[in-house]
């Protein structure tokens, strides 16, 4: 993606231009093994590097115990998703809705859910709800807090979809005779959605990566079970470096699937909203 | 209710922890930000596949992870900081993945037709960016800079993870403390709420100001 903002800075170099780029490109893995080396050597005087703390990671009761850590924060995200893709989609229609209590109250509670952070959400259903009787287990307290922030946050994702269709779609729903929730449920929110599958997914990541906070309320997922193995074997740097890369492959291939779904949207656009660019991101997925 | 006004000092306390992690952490996030944008791009191969390894890493291992790995990782190796300071490198280094990601996007938005003119003009390289294209980038990434921004608020409460005692963890501490949740979480969201509201309509009234009519 950076090879367009190059062409538009500048044209193609001449000799003195490459010539600086070639000292520069020189100087920078200089610099950068440098970097590298002090860090290798680092590692290496402390011993982080001795077989004896990797060993017990290619064993395979260790991957497997990890692995099912992996399983499970799949199972929470998984759960998590859907209730919050659902819930997300009846809060944006509450916010759109003719009727002014169902937009106000699908307003304020889109609005509070999304200005409050996951974790005192999660703090909160795991060690408030409790205290009134409620013993849903961790599983459930972390998926409660997951949906109750993501629906908030897909909500304004759905609404932007919808909002951002020509009025035509509409007016043209009407007036074939469609009932306002005919018009919706047939002609806005599919277009909606699948315009806005980029952001979609990308919030699905943010989710996925959200779902380690689960260890807080002693949910049994890979950043816990990373934690005790690590301590367990006295290698706690190694695993945890191991779950890192765990969950960079799972996100990088979320975002390899947007990034397919993108680009199949855009080369056969299959009604006149997807051929349009989507509309600027609502939410930042950070 | 009582509960939340007879501990309004700690929760004020907690406030300006969050205040002060978050702005500090953001200065930090735009510097680091800022240079891994223009590692991203620059004509050199090696600073592009650097920047491109930090925003990759740093995008795709959550924020959690991260915390754990800095705080309890690293003193293997000898880099150890307190609480404080560890959370305001992890929460930098977490943001400027996504403030470099907003720059360069703000770069790429500018009209190719911008750089152009500016070329056909004479302007130089550095010319070229300071006066034409950088200006521009800034002014369509004010909004999004200001969503990272108040992500970063949110997210700042993970410092309660190694009890950095900010807002979250006043209310962590209470709730043990008290066993009344609801008061003592409703508190700590008043308080999000009294920092990320003000921090939209601010985000909002900029973006308004800066925005370039075409």
């Amino acid at each position: 993606m950076s090879a367009p903002a190059l062409v538009v800075l500048a044209d193609e170099l001449g000799p003195r231009g490459r010539r600086k780029v070639a000292i520069a490109t020189a100087l920078s893995v200089l610099a950068l093994g440098f970097v590298g080396f002090v860090a290798v050597g680092r590692l290496q005087a402390t011993g982080q590097l001795d077989a004896v703390r990797w060993e017990p990671l290619t064993q395979a009761a260790v991957l497997r115990f990890l692995l099912a850590g992996l399983l499970n924060t799949l199972r929470a995200a998984a759960t998590a998703a859907a209730l919050a893709l659902a819930l997300g989609l009846v809060l944006a229609l509450g916010r759109l809705s003719r009727n002014p209590i169902t937009r106000h109250l699908s307003g304020a509670q889109v609005e509070f859910f999304r200005a409050v952070p996951l974790l005192l959400l999660i703090l909160f259903a795991g060690f408030g709800l409790p205290l009134y009787g409620l013993r849903w287990g961790p599983f459930w307290f972390l998926v409660a807090a997951l949906t109750a922030y993501n629906s908030a946050v897909l909500a304004e994702i759905f609404r932007a979809g919808i909002l951002s269709l020509d009025r035509g779609q509409r007016e043209a729903a009407e007036a074939v005779g469609m009932s306002y929730w005919q018009s919706m449920m047939v002609v806005l929110v599919p277009q909606a959605v699948r315009r806005m599958v980029p952001s979609i997914v990308a919030q699905l990541v943010t989710l996925l990566k959200d779902s380690s906070l689960g260890f807080v309320v002693n949910y049994d997922e890979l950043l816990r079970r990373s934690r005790s193995s690590g301590e367990f074997f006295h290698n706690p740097l190694q695993t945890l470096a191991v779950v890192a890369v765990m969950y960079i492959a799972v996100n990088f291939s979320l975002g390899r699937v947007a990034a397919w779904l993108e680009s199949r949207q855009r080369r056969r656009p299959r009604t006149a909203a997807e051929g349009l660019p989507p509309p600027t991101q609502v939410v930042d997925p950070i | 209710m009582n509960v939340v006004l007879d501990n309004l000092g700690l929760y004020a306390e907690g406030i300006r922890t969050t205040v002060v992690l978050t702005l500090v952490s953001f200065a930090v996030a735009l510097l680091v930000g800022t240079a891994v944008a223009a590692a991203r791009v620059s004509p050199v191969p090696p600073l592009r596949a650097a920047g491109a390894l930090w925003v990759e890493v740093i995008r795709n291992t959550p924020l959690a992870v991260q915390f754990v790995i800095f705080f309890f990782g690293f003193t293997k190796v000898g880099i150890q900081y307190p609480a404080f300071a560890s959370s305001i490198i992890v929460l930098g280094a977490y943001t400027s993945a996504f403030v470099a990601e907003t720059l360069r996007s703000g770069i790429n938005s500018v009209a190719p037709g911008q750089a152009e003119a500016g070329r056909a003009l004479g302007l130089r390289f550095s010319q070229l960016l300071g006066v034409v294209v950088l200006p521009q980038a800034f002014r369509t990434v004010a909004g999004p800079l200001g969503s990272v921004f108040i992500a970063l608020t949110k997210n700042s409460s993970l410092a309660s993870l190694i009890s950095v005692l900010e807002l979250t963890e006043v209310a962590d501490r209470l709730n043990t403390a008290t066993a009344l949740p609801i008061p003592v979480f409703a508190g700590a969201a008043i308080g999000y709420l009294l920092l990320t509201l003000p921090s939209g309509w601010a985000v909002g009234y900029i973006e308004r100001r800066v925005a370039i009519r075409r």
